[in-house]
């Protein structure tokens, strides 16, 4: 690792990689809605259009569909976009380019064409913004085969993964949280990767394996801390990718600690922590001291008033009561 | 006139190719040789021939699911289509795609897949790609009239409208979308006032006169090149055989619904014998030199299926290559 770190802000970090890229490649381009406004994407954007012009950051209509489908094309015909979608809710107009095009394209025409795009999708979770500007949609697009979905936790893994994302071949979907953005860490200057596929084990421990990735991560490393204090040793991995999953870390880890908690700021039914779950029975049964559990969001569209959004979202609370109770075996059911 | 010789025989030599290519599948089809569905291109060979002969190698296509014609006339080579078409390993996507998934990147045929309008806003990224390297390529997408009710094509004109990308939508209205008659799509058959909201340059021609097809071909992208696109062609033309297989909106149902008569009709404004006709009259090609591109037209033909049927299909243990590259 660098000694060339210094503190910077999540978003900053995902900044400081499109600057870098950008500047060390022409056919990177950015391109998506209110790239030029702070108020859409942060200041994620901050100094691009100043100094890449407005052919390569590309401010663009609502028009999910087809500008998603203009980057899968560029991408196609040889270009590295970034496209941009400040509210992950609005990037389900853009399925068709992301599942049917981007996704297949290097299987279907046997491998005479990659598709090296970034498709950026920004979590806006709380406020009392309701179903349709809080939904996290991640596992959608772990499901589809050809793609790869990255997820960072701190400003370190936000500018590496964003640049391993720019470098791949393949579709990636990037997908952060607008909770994250305010977070602070320390990030090297210079140009990094952090590798697709990997996990990181944030925190070492013997008593129980608590993975989780995103903003969740924030919650877990505080439940980590609480529980820590009562003796319970919580080994804890940032997942990063979720597809491909880094299978081989989060089976060392539950072989070591038998025990599994995952959280995960999605739904239930289907989502990353059912897949996790799938695994770990599969290829880790054996390891297994109790049943595993899930810290994830109801079956339930997200609410609009703070009193249901209170219930809704998970917390370090909801965490340290889950691993409790796996540690402990008190409990069947969350 | 003003067209060399060459130009005019290679016109010719396209569509033919492209016909013979397409009416050879249809006895494997019907023996069951080749199993994925196949939509031909007969009687809208003058479109791909005409629009492609107007570009340039370094240009670049999209297709969709009836794409054999653009993917032949952009250069893409037949051997490859065909044994696509079979599902083999030697095909242009290694026997992964079929025939509705083609590709030939050396030639700029980017690829032609069967999602309706679904390579529409890829093209117009390609364009994109080209503004931003400031190259003179021009991108061409083609698509059917059932195109038109889909959402993408309406976004895909305005964007590209707005960053004044040099594209040509390239809308082959053969008036059925897969059974349903475009006066059930569409309230008036007008498709090539789509692009005057979005300040699209917009043309209807006969897709039929393979001359014409170039000459508007031409014309815009001329412009493209000049940095004033994009711009859109409603090309009216019609398909001989059914939706998909020899003669079905369903293949291996025998189910076109559209009446004989109509099949006949236009039959008589059959784009290769047009142009024949076309040949003869203005003593460019003699009966004895069409004899002999027909006669090197069918071996061409015969060799690709013989190409084709010699190649191996893909191995069991192949399943999972290409997910991702590597």
């Amino acid at each position: 690792m660098s000694t060339n770190h210094r503190t910077l802000s999540f978003s900053l970090a995902i900044n400081e990689a499109l600057m870098q890229m950008m500047g060390s490649d022409e056919t990177i381009f950015l391109i998506g809605q209110g790239v030029k406004s702070p108020w859409y994407v942060g200041n994620t954007a901050r100094g691009l259009l100043e100094k890449f012009g407005p052919e390569r950051v590309i401010d663009t209509p609502v028009s999910e569909n087809a500008v998603t489908g203009a980057a899968v094309g560029a991408a196609i015909s040889g270009m590295r976009p970034v496209v941009v979608h400040p509210r992950i809710d609005f990037m389900v107009y853009a399925l068709d380019p992301i599942i049917n095009e981007a996704a297949n394209w290097h299987y279907m025409f046997g491998g005479a064409v990659s598709v090296p795009v970034v498709i950026w999708g920004i979590i806006n979770r709380g406020g009392d913004q309701g179903a349709q500007h809080s939904q996290a949609l991640h596992a959608i697009f772990a499901h589809i085969p050809g793609l790869k979905v990255v997820m960072p936790s701190t400003p370190y893994d936000a500018k590496g993964l964003m640049i391993s994302a720019i470098k791949d071949d393949n579709p990636v979907i990037f997908i952060d949280d607008r909770w994250l953005y305010g977070v602070e860490g320390s990030v090297p200057k210079e140009v990094y990767s952090v590798p697709l596929g990997k996990g990181i084990i944030r925190r070492k421990g013997a008593n129980v394996t608590l993975i989780s990735i995103s903003y969740m991560m924030v919650e877990a490393a505080k439940a980590s801390l609480e529980l820590e204090k009562e003796g319970i040793d919580v080994e804890l991995i940032d997942l990063r990718t979720i597809k491909p999953l880094d299978e081989e870390l989060l089976l060392e880890s539950v072989k070591k600690t038998g025990r599994l908690v995952i959280v995960d700021g999605g739904w239930k039914t289907c989502g990353v922590a059912a897949e996790i779950s799938a695994v770990v029975a599969e290829k880790g049964f054996a390891y297994l001291k109790s049943p595993i559990k899930r810290v994830v969001l109801p079956d339930v569209p997200a609410p609009a008033s703070a009193v249901l959004e209170k219930g809704y979202y998970k917390t370090s609370e909801d965490i340290i009561r889950v691993v409790r109770e796996t540690v402990r075996g008190r409990g069947r059911e969350t | 006139m003003d067209y060399s010789k060459q130009f005019l025989k290679k016109l010719y030599r396209t569509m033919l190719r492209i016909r013979d290519c397409e009416e050879s599948l249809v006895e494997p089809m019907i023996k069951g040789d080749i199993r994925c569905p196949v939509h031909l291109y007969s009687g809208q060979e003058a479109i791909a021939a005409g629009v492609c002969a107007a570009l340039k190698e370094e240009d670049y296509i999209f297709g969709n699911h009836r794409s054999h014609g653009h993917y032949l006339a952009k250069g893409g080579a037949m051997p490859e289509l065909v044994a696509e078409i079979y599902g083999k390993t030697t095909g242009c996507s290694k026997g992964r795609g079929g025939s509705m998934h083609l590709t030939a990147p050396s030639q700029g045929m980017l690829g032609s897949v069967p999602i309706v309008a679904g390579t529409i806003s890829l093209a117009v990224g390609a364009a994109l790609g080209s503004k931003i390297k400031k190259e003179k390529r021009v991108t061409a997408s083609f698509f059917g009239d059932g195109a038109v009710g889909e959402g993408v094509l309406y976004e895909s004109l305005n964007f590209a409208a707005l960053q004044r990308l040099p594209i040509i939508f390239i809308c082959e209205n053969n008036f059925y979308s897969t059974h349903l008659p475009i006066n059930e799509c569409r309230p008036k058959n007008n498709i090539y006032k789509i692009g005057s909201p979005f300040c699209v340059a917009s043309y209807r021609v006969d897709g039929n006169d393979v001359l014409k097809v170039y000459e508007a071909a031409k014309e815009v992208t001329t412009l493209c090149r000049k940095g004033i696109g994009p711009a859109f062609i409603e090309f009216i033309t019609y398909r001989l055989r059914g939706h998909v297989g020899p003669d079905d909106n369903i293949q291996g149902t025998h189910t076109d619904i559209r009446a004989e008569e109509e099949i006949e009709r236009w039959k008589k404004k059959d784009p290769i014998k047009r142009f024949e006709r076309f040949l003869r009259r203005n003593n460019v090609l003699a009966k004895g030199e069409m004899d002999t591109i027909k006669r090197a037209t069918k071996e061409e033909v015969a060799d690709a299926h013989i190409f084709a049927q010699n190649s191996s299909y893909p191995k069991d243990g192949e399943l999972t290559a290409y997910v991702y590259k590597s």
